[in-house]
């Protein structure tokens, strides 16, 4: 029997999977299909102080092995998550989840972490200083050493919960800015949110997306992925979540080596509804397959 | 929502660029009338949503028009190939409404979802009355279809080379009703709701992410707040989309 349990920041979980933020809702579309308990936990949607429509649409557009969306923050605000969507969730998920949190000031992610640290079935906190979809916050904290630590430091300070900080691959220095993070007390790196895309329609000859620009995701962005997981795992000393492109049981196992401890799959739920609990079954399968009997093992294994 | 193989019995052009596509498969999601599938496409990494035009217990069937990689591939699909499909999606018509004589209105694509409603209307017995709007003479397709089970099928050209020239809006005069149904481009749909003061239901269209309400890619802002298009809609009661 292999063993598939890894520890996230004192947090047991069965297995590594984690579904991401923006691509699981707050879990409701997924229980209906099937039961999102045989997951290690999720990250449900990124949520800021008050409701956000998000951008105009079209704000998806497909691309070659992916597709970039620029949805930006549509949440229905912290208030509702904690009166309406967290009571729900309790009912047929029986695990930590992880809360993704978003912002546009240093203040807004405090307050927002110190509501969300309340409540209890909330195991980590998962900072998102890296959407590339809204102006004047997210991706811009994200993208210096300086904004992100700071945005650790102040989020650290009302929370007894584990901090991870969800990092941008569209810097030039990212181990840089994993340091910084460490050094402000972060618990752990989730890594990496998009990457800043285009789409044009040859017909209007304009981009696809009403916002022009957009996150990339998909398959294709898997390899920088696991090259910047791999650079921030000889860097930092606290745990990674990776993600990018993340759609087999095998990409699990290679992002792991690469230096995962869990890992995050994204888009490939938009396309495949049942893929994590098809990975989650397959694992076990895959594992004996390459003589892994305790995944933990395998951890930051390629260096 | 199930994911379902289906086995392509005919895929049949109806114009130059519309597609019939019939399907074998498990049809007992589907929930009615103005729902939507959404297909996955070997090498296209997004599935796509299209209306579902009619079914049975083992049979699905779908009219679509190509509009790029991902349809014309599908319209190039032979008999006997497989499909893996979401089935379930969306909202769907909701039938309760109709009164004794509703009215269906297409607008090109728009058209296929009228056809199971136009069914399932007329087999509670309603007055139906269908006007089908085209571009030209060339696009036009269904009108037989509708011809056999509708009351009154009507169509509108914009360039006038068949039917009424102009718009659909150009054949509201000609026809009484208790409520309207329909489907098309959104400056149809709008100029529909200006013309008329029944009320009725509208489906939307958005570029979509998943289809199913996971991603937020197909937000709408309506009378009664954020709306997903895919799982909330697509089809809206007139009084809740801000025009």
């Amino acid at each position: 029997m292999v063993n598939t349990k890894v520890s996230l920041c004192g947090i047991e979980i069965d297995n590594p999977l984690i579904p991401a933020s923006g691509t699981f809702g707050y879990g409701k579309e997924f229980n209906e299909i099937y039961d999102i308990n045989c997951l290690g936990s999720f990250s449900f949607k990124g949520t800021t102080l008050e409701a956000r429509f998000g951008n105009p649409t079209p704000r998806i557009a497909e691309c070659t092995a992916g597709m970039i969306n620029a949805v930006g923050l549509q949440n229905p605000g912290v208030k509702a998550v904690v009166e309406h969507e967290l009571p729900e969730l309790k009912k047929f998920f029986h695990k930590p989840v992880m809360a993704n949190i978003c912002g546009f000031s240093i203040e807004e992610y405090t307050e927002v972490s110190r509501i969300l640290d309340k409540e209890e079935q909330v195991g980590w906190l998962e900072i998102n200083v890296s959407c590339p979809n809204v102006h004047g916050g997210g991706m811009s904290f994200g993208v210096t050493s300086e904004g992100a630590a700071s945005v650790v430091k102040s989020v650290k300070a009302v929370t007894t919960k584990p901090v991870i900080i969800k990092l941008s691959p569209n810097v030039t220095d990212i181990v840089s800015i994993a340091k910084a993070c460490e050094a402000e007390g972060a618990d752990a790196i989730s890594m990496i949110n998009t990457m800043l895309g285009m789409s044009i329609d040859l017909r209007t000859k304009k981009p696809v997306i009403a916002n022009k620009m957009g996150g990339f995701s998909g398959p294709a962005i898997k390899p920088v992925a696991l090259r910047m997981v791999y650079q921030v795992y000889e860097n930092v000393n606290i745990p990674i979540v990776g993600m990018g492109g993340l759609s087999s049981a095998e990409d699990v196992i290679e992002m792991m080596l690469a230096g995962a401890t869990a890992v995050e799959i994204g888009s490939a739920n938009l396309v495949d509804p049942y893929i994590c609990r098809d990975i989650v079954d397959k694992l076990p399968e895959v594992m004996e397959k390459y003589k892994i009997n305790n995944l933990k093992d395998i951890i930051g294994g390629a260096h | 929502m199930k994911e379902i193989l289906y086995t392509i019995e005919s895929n049949v052009a109806l114009t130059d660029s519309v597609y019939k596509m019939v399907m074998s498969g498990d049809t007992s999601e589907i929930g009615g009338a103005g729902q939507f599938v959404n297909i996955k496409l070997d090498g296209q990494y997004l599935r796509r949503p299209i209306s579902i035009c009619d079914y049975d217990e083992n049979t699905l069937t779908i009219i679509y028009k190509v509009v790029g990689g991902g349809t014309e591939q599908m319209s190039e699909m032979k008999a006997g190939e497989k499909l893996n499909i979401l089935v379930g999606l969306g909202n769907g018509y909701d039938l309760s409404l109709s009164g004794d004589a509703p009215l269906l209105v297409g607008g090109g694509v728009g058209v296929p979802p009228l056809y199971k409603l136009c069914k399932l209307l007329k087999a509670q017995g309603k007055k139906v009355t269908v006007i089908l709007g085209f571009n030209t003479a060339s696009e036009i397709f269904c009108e037989k279809e509708f011809s056999e089970i509708a009351d009154k099928v009507i169509v509108t050209t914009v360039d006038g080379s068949y039917g009424i020239k102009g718009f659909v809006t150009n054949a509201l005069s000609s026809v009484s009703y208790t409520y309207v149904y329909t489907c098309g481009p959104f400056p149809m749909l709008k100029a529909l709701a200006a013309a008329t003061e029944v009320s009725g239901q509208y489906s939307l269209e958005e570029r979509m992410g998943c289809g199913f309400g996971a991603c937020m890619g197909c937000s709408c802002k309506t009378m009664l707040g954020n709306k997903r298009v895919c799982k909330d809609g697509p089809v809206f009661v007139k009084e809740e989309i801000i025009w």
